[in-house]
């Protein structure tokens, strides 16, 4: 109204001025808008064990050329039936050309402790109590319902509007682990080698196995025990009895309390752990009674020392460096130890045999002790010294699994190689199928 | 009896251990299992001190060799024993000060921790520094070139020794950039990444299909040595 009141020459480059004005904010309010993502879609990973949700979207439709980044933000929306009002927190940031993200380590279930300490205040925790205990939701598990937001970074530090996913995605647990089917491939083929040759070997044809110096010297150093009226030691390692090198180390033990019950040889086992105990007890006490002297098994000889890696160690030097022992076995999981315990048993003239899968103790074994079984020769020992068809049998069937290995390196090797030369797509493919799907 | 059952619940637990690892809806069977062995382990335990205790009183009875350390060692046992388990001199939690034993036993300042700060962890540091004397003597007596391998042990173990230590780069730093790989530091750390990996990853392979065919045969009952069965 103002401008009306005006001469007609102000009236009109005052209007031709409001017109620039509004112009020159328009084009500015264009370079400066921010359009948020559209589309926004979560999905549940199929074949996992429901802790992958894939996120897609479609990038702005103007201005892409200005999106630095998208910033992912998770919340949990959902627990069992109750809704939550969601608490968005960082998730992820991805590059402006990315309108996808494949989301893994998610929490599938909450269980009531979970929920009590993480939503305690924004959920009607009393409700969810009542509905776990009248038995509508025996489980004290419940699922959670993830909600997903995306944030446009553009240039400039502007910021878009932030678009949220319409309903909360909940995730399945599938019945198998897709990711792991080349492990099941794998796995079976070995386990299948494995028995068929133990079967092949019952039907009676001979299998040949290498001689392995270390277990061929159990006589002689069992031997050289009794003629020098000393003790044979034997270490189980410092595992329990779920480790498989114990386990491996126990039936190595049957071996040698036998000979040793055979040749009236003392045996001492001490062990770090009171599980292993029992079970080289239960060991010796039969490997006597099949050598025919159950009388001269003595269980005392078989004791608990310490759980502590190094009172432990104590214990044993100063038991050999006290008696002196003929013979010392080391066969079982080491660590720190193993050095100690074969250097004293080297100074103390002892004839010494190790035998572990520990790949960092091997040289140590190797530089203080007569014989030492590496790696597949300590698990090997059982089957040699049992000499039985079906235990033979499992080693023809190890074999096999060598092969397959034999044959997936050297496929992996000239693959790589060629592709490093040549650049060719295929063997690319086949180097990445290698590494990203079978061994992943 | 005796046998078959401890076999069937090791066949069982190993195939849930297996099963488990494919098959989502039995993860946590896996831990069930874990957990089984837990309580088994802690009870066995007792067993273990009781023991300890047995042979330990046995020989100061009998005044047998060395009986002078199971004085020791008894006494030290009980010693800890009684001290952790009554929490003697435990201040009690903040929150709960009218309950004498509601402290922890390992709290900082509590006998207990001090025994374990300045008894046990010195005799512990002890045992463990002499593994320095006894890596030299070991090395000392594998390295001792008597034929060829030994000699290309000795040389490898020469390089990766000169290229761990400030001597190494001070010693070789002097060839030239076209001969850089001859430097004490490219070719340890050339060694160690070719032929020791290479090596290492050998054995590795070996010991994991070994792993795998010992776990088949204990829990198809091929292998039953571990029961005590022997040849039987």
């Amino acid at each position: 109204m103002a401008i009306m009141n005006k001469p007609r020459s102000v009236r009109g480059v005052l209007l031709l001025a409001l017109t620039c004005l509004t112009l020159c904010s328009a084009r500015a309010r264009a370079q400066t808008s921010a359009d948020p993502i559209s589309n926004l879609h979560a999905s549940d990973v199929t074949w996992d064990d429901g802790t992958a949700i894939n996120l897609t979207w479609d990038a702005p439709a103007s201005r892409t050329e200005d999106i630095e980044s998208y910033w992912v933000y998770e919340a949990v929306a959902k627990i069992g039936d109750f809704e939550i009002e969601p608490d968005y927190v960082f998730k992820d940031v991805l590059d402006g050309k990315t309108t996808e993200l494949h989301i893994t380590g998610v929490k599938r279930n909450y269980t009531l402790v979970d929920i009590r300490e993480n939503f305690g205040e924004r959920l009607d925790f009393p409700a969810l109590l009542k509905q776990s205990r009248s038995g509508i939701l025996p489980k004290t598990a419940f699922p959670a319902g993830y909600k997903y937001r995306v944030v446009v970074q553009y240039k400039g530090n502007v910021r878009s509007e932030p678009v949220d996913l319409a309903e909360p995605i909940v995730t399945q647990m599938s019945i198998f682990d897709g990711g792991r089917k080349w492990l099941v491939l794998i796995t079976i083929t070995f386990c299948g080698a494995v028995m068929f040759w133990i079967l092949h070997a019952r039907s009676g044809k001979p299998i040949k196995v290498r001689k392995i110096a270390g277990l061929e010297a159990v006589d002689e150093a069992v031997g050289r025990a009794t003629e020098m009226g000393r003790s044979v030691v034997f270490v189980p390692g410092i595992q329990d009895i779920n480790d498989i090198q114990t386990i491996a180390g126990m039936t190595i033990l049957s071996r040698v309390a036998k000979t040793a019950a055979e040749f009236d040889a003392k045996i001492e086992v001490p062990t770090s752990k009171s599980l292993v105990m029992t079970t080289a007890r239960e060991t010796v006490q039969a490997a006597y009674l099949s050598a025919g002297r159950p009388e001269a098994y003595n269980q005392d000889l078989i004791y608990y020392v310490t759980d502590e890696q190094f009172g432990y160690v104590a214990y044993l030097q100063g038991m050999m460096v006290r008696e002196k022992p003929a013979a010392c076995f080391y066969m079982g999981a080491f660590f720190a130890e193993s050095l100690i315990l074969a250097e004293t048993g080297n100074s103390v003239g002892a004839i010494q045999i190790a035998g572990t899968a520990m790949p960092a103790q091997l040289p140590f074994f190797v530089a203080a002790c007569d014989y030492t079984l590496i790696g597949e020769e300590f698990f090997a020992a059982a089957a040699y010294l049992s000499g039985s068809p079906e235990e033979l049998g499992s080693l023809k069937g190890q074999d096999v699994g060598k092969v397959i290995v034999a044959v997936l390196m050297l496929i992996g090797i000239v693959a790589a190689t060629i592709f490093a030369m040549t650049d060719m797509a295929l063997f690319g493919w086949i180097v990445d199928f290698l590494r990203n799907s079978v061994l992943s | 009896m005796k046998r078959n059952v401890p076999l069937l619940v090791a066949i069982i637990a190993g195939f849930v251990m297996i099963v488990a690892y494919f098959i989502p809806y039995t993860e946590s069977w896996q831990d069930k299992v874990s957990i089984w062995f837990d309580v088994l382990a802690s009870i066995a335990f007792i067993l273990g001190g009781g023991n300890l205790l047995k042979i330990q009183l046995k020989k100061i009875s009998e005044q047998s060799a060395g009986w002078g350390y199971a004085v020791i060692t008894a006494a030290s046992f009980l010693v800890m024993l009684i001290i952790g388990l009554f929490k003697i001199g435990a201040p009690p939690h903040q929150n709960y000060l009218h309950m004498s034993w509601s402290g922890d036993y390992s709290e900082t300042g509590t006998p207990f921790w001090w025994l374990y700060e300045f008894a046990f962890k010195p005799l512990q540091a002890t045992i463990f520094a002499m593994l320095a004397f006894y890596v030299a003597s070991a090395a000392f007596r594998a390295f001792r070139a008597k034929n060829v391998e030994a000699f290309l042990l000795l040389g490898t173990a020469f390089i990766i020794l000169l290229g761990r230590t400030a001597a190494g780069p001070y010693l070789t730093n002097w060839f030239p950039d076209w001969m850089s790989g001859l430097r004490a530091q490219p070719l340890t750390d050339y060694l160690m990444q070719v032929f020791n990996t290479a090596g290492s990853r050998a054995i590795m392979i070996g010991i994991a299909l070994g792993t795998a065919s010992v776990s088949l045969k204990i829990l198809l009952g091929v292998d039953r040595s571990y029961l005590g069965s022997g040849d039987e």
